[in-house]
């Protein structure tokens, strides 16, 4: 009786199972999974836009010469290669993100939860309009 | 006589194999057929050694958990005539992820170990006495933890996520969505004990949010919603304790209160 109480239920190592191995290129065989790799790489252009922001803060602040410098060092064909691949992924990461909002935030109106696009699209709105905003600033400034 | 289909199974022999092999099978397909009837088949009719878990076949009970060509299904739940037209041949598998006992049956404990981990029972504060009656909720209340209720421990959503398979410490998905529907409960006062387990790299911060587990949730618990509402939760708690650490001494101490009065 005693050992049978004391007997462990399970063994946590077992020759016999089969254990399968997950492969590093687990994510490329299902476009879901290479989805998610893509969401979570777009925070590197992410970031690498928010460096280059940074640096042109830098220039606006040094003078209308450094300024002008930049402007040009951004015209070299890499670059513009470089923003248009960031702004795939920044556009990219937006998107998968604001449609995973309602997952993280369930709001409830009288008791119910609202339908999930109506937390997601606020989202949107806001981004339009900030968007409107400081396309109307830089393009309206030139004109 | 109905078509027929191949049914390609993962076989796996503990004494014999050294890892699983696919064998093919070929079963009638009925309208009202889904996997588990064909596997039911194949043992009855073609191989009695094949072995799989199965008993409510109605989406209940989750034993029957399988991988259909590469997705994590309920066999009882997925109808062997939506793959007629896919090249004819259905590939099934045990679920990913998890050591495999013999064919299609996976070894759990681990699973079990981490569910009881996150304390998945009422942990009532302040219990009102018995002469008071029945712990009476209202709808709303009922609606808050409802969704996580419905968890059957089919582990697909296990099956589902990436994460389970890389890192074998994490708690995973339907236990922490569990943790969720007791925390969410009105008779529930627990939550505390749970955020220290969970609130933790190998809890809910080991999630990356691939959300693949929401997905194929046969019961539409959303285990990836429960986790990110956990961490947001998580942060107001920890924000809370960093402003008025005296609100936090002070509630454990009336359960501490709570709890000797019981024991008189």
């Amino acid at each position: 009786m005693q050992q049978l109480t004391n007997a462990p239920l399970y063994t946590e190592y077992h020759p016999r199972w089969y254990r399968p191995h997950v492969s590093v290129y687990w994510w490329l065989g299902q476009w879901r999974y290479l989805k998610f790799i893509l969401r979570e790489l777009s925070s590197v252009f992410v970031a690498a836009v928010i460096v280059m922001t940074l640096f042109q803060l830098r220039a606006l602040r040094n003078g209308p010469e450094a300024y002008a410098h930049f402007q040009q060092r951004m015209q070299s064909p890499v670059i513009i290669a470089f923003a248009v691949i960031s702004l795939f992924f920044v556009v990219f990461h937006s998107i998968t993100w604001f449609n995973l909002t309602p997952r993280a935030m369930p709001v409830r109106l009288r008791g119910k939860r609202i339908p999930e696009w109506m937390v997601a699209a606020p989202n949107y709105a806001l981004w339009a309009i900030v968007s409107f905003i400081i396309s109307w600033l830089v393009l309206g400034g030139r004109g | 006589m109905a078509d027929t289909i191949i049914l390609e199974i993962a076989r796996y022999s503990p004494e014999r194999d050294r890892e699983p092999t696919f064998k093919s099978y070929e079963v009638p397909v009925h309208k009202d057929w889904v996997i588990l009837d064909a596997l039911n088949h194949v043992k009855d009719k073609v191989d009695g050694s094949l072995t799989y878990r199965w008993s409510c076949r109605m989406g209940i009970c989750g034993s029957c958990g399988i991988m259909v060509n590469g997705e994590p299904k309920l066999g009882c739940a997925t109808f062997l005539s939506s793959y007629a037209g896919t090249g004819n041949k259905v590939r099934v598998e045990a679920l990913r992820y998890f050591p495999v006992v013999r064919d299609l049956v996976t070894e759990l404990s681990d699973f079990l170990a981490k569910l009881k981990k996150v304390k998945p029972w009422l942990i009532p504060d302040n219990e009102p006495p018995l002469s008071e009656g029945e712990f009476l909720q209202t709808p709303e209340q009922l609606e808050n933890y409802k969704q996580f209720a419905m968890c059957i421990n089919c582990t697909l959503c296990y099956a589902a996520c990436p994460v389970v398979g890389l890192d074998s410490t994490f708690v995973g998905p339907a236990a922490i969505a569990l943790a969720q529907r007791y925390n969410k409960d009105s008779r529930d006062g627990g939550t505390q004990e749970r955020t220290a387990v969970l609130a933790h790299p190998e809890g809910i911060w080991g999630c990356t949010f691939v959300g693949e587990c929401t997905r194929v949730c046969p019961k539409h618990v959303d285990p990836a919603g429960a986790i990110q509402q956990y961490k947001v939760e998580a942060v107001l708690q920890w924000a809370r304790t960093l402003i008025l650490p005296w609100g936090q001494k002070k509630s454990q101490k009336t359960r501490e209160e709570a709890g000797s009065a019981a024991a008189d």
